[in-house]
């Protein structure tokens, strides 16, 4: 097999699935805002997403499962989009900063 | 070793099959190109705009994958809502850019680079050396199939969908109104 015939293999679209969602892992741990980490965590689901699309795609008997799964993972992402950058507005509002070092009134 | 559908092991580059496969590889370039910018960018519009590339090539991903109704939706949801929702709240809330945007401390760059290729390391490994098998499709997955699912075996799943979503508005307005009047 060639490089230009990988598309047609299952293995192909995991691995790079895996990569997508190290990236979010890596953008998780290092961010400072909470932006940033909303930003790495859709990283992280389109990760997965692309693994349920595969497994749906060359595994699973009936295809049309894992696209209805992927498309809740869709909907839950947008529902927490809103409700996390809703939150990091009200956070900005009431502290002057989305700096997760600054957010330490809860701090032991 | 791997389950593929119709497999044409060595096409020429300038066959249809080797010009999908170019394809293919430009949208692997896209994606990691991006996810890398969104997760290492200094500054949250840069971090943006990758991960808008990055979500262009899964929707590509999404068409290879025999979904272009799901490749349709990824545009629409992600590049077209959710990120302009980010955009949003970038304005809103992150104003001036800070000049400390590194990493918190010293190690945490190292450390989170660690843990990264610790699990990419993982999963690819396990990835690659199952042996998947497929099993005997029963049914096509067309955008008809899934809606006949979406109505029949999965209607109460839609149903919460729909009231997660609108739990999720009604409480992001409740949140983000509060202390309006105050500032």
């Amino acid at each position: 097999m060639t490089i230009l015939a990988i598309h047609q293999y299952l293995t192909t679209y995991l691995v790079f699935g895996a990569m997508l969602f190290a990236l979010g892992v890596y953008g998780l741990v290092t961010r400072r805002t909470l932006i940033g980490m909303l930003i790495a965590a859709e990283l992280m689901l389109a990760g997965v997403s692309i693994n349920f699309m595969a497994f749906n795609r060359f595994l699973a008997p009936d295809p049309s499962v894992g696209q209805i799964f992927t498309l809740f993972i869709m909907a839950v992402a947008a529902a927490e989009a809103a409700i996390g950058l809703s939150i990091a507005i009200g956070v900005y509002r009431h502290y002057k900063t989305v700096d997760t070092e600054d957010l330490v009134n809860l701090k032991g | 070793m791997n389950p593929a559908a119709t497999v044409n092991a060595a096409p020429g580059l300038l066959t249809a099959d080797g010009l999908l496969g170019l394809i293919f590889l430009v949208m692997i370039a896209l994606t990691l190109t991006g996810g890398f910018i969104a997760a290492t960018a200094d500054r949250l519009v840069r971090a943006l705009a990758g991960v808008v590339v990055c979500f262009t090539g899964v929707a590509g991903f999404y068409y290879f994958l025999n979904s272009p109704f799901m490749a349709m939706m990824q545009i629409l949801i992600y590049v077209g809502a959710i990120c302009v929702t980010i955009s949003f709240a970038i304005m809103l809330a992150a104003p001036e850019q800070k000049k400390k945007s590194g990493p918190v401390n010293i190690l945490s760059g190292p450390l989170g680079f660690l843990v990264a290729a610790l699990i990419f390391g993982a999963m690819a490994g396990l990835a690659l050396r199952t042996e998947w098998l497929p099993f005997d499709k029963i049914a096509g997955g067309s955008v008809r199939d899934i809606g006949i699912h979406l109505l029949t075996s999965y209607s109460m799943v839609f149903e919460l969908i729909s009231l997660v979503l609108l739990i999720a508005i009604i409480g992001a307005i409740v949140i983000a109104r509060g202390g309006r009047s105050q500032s």
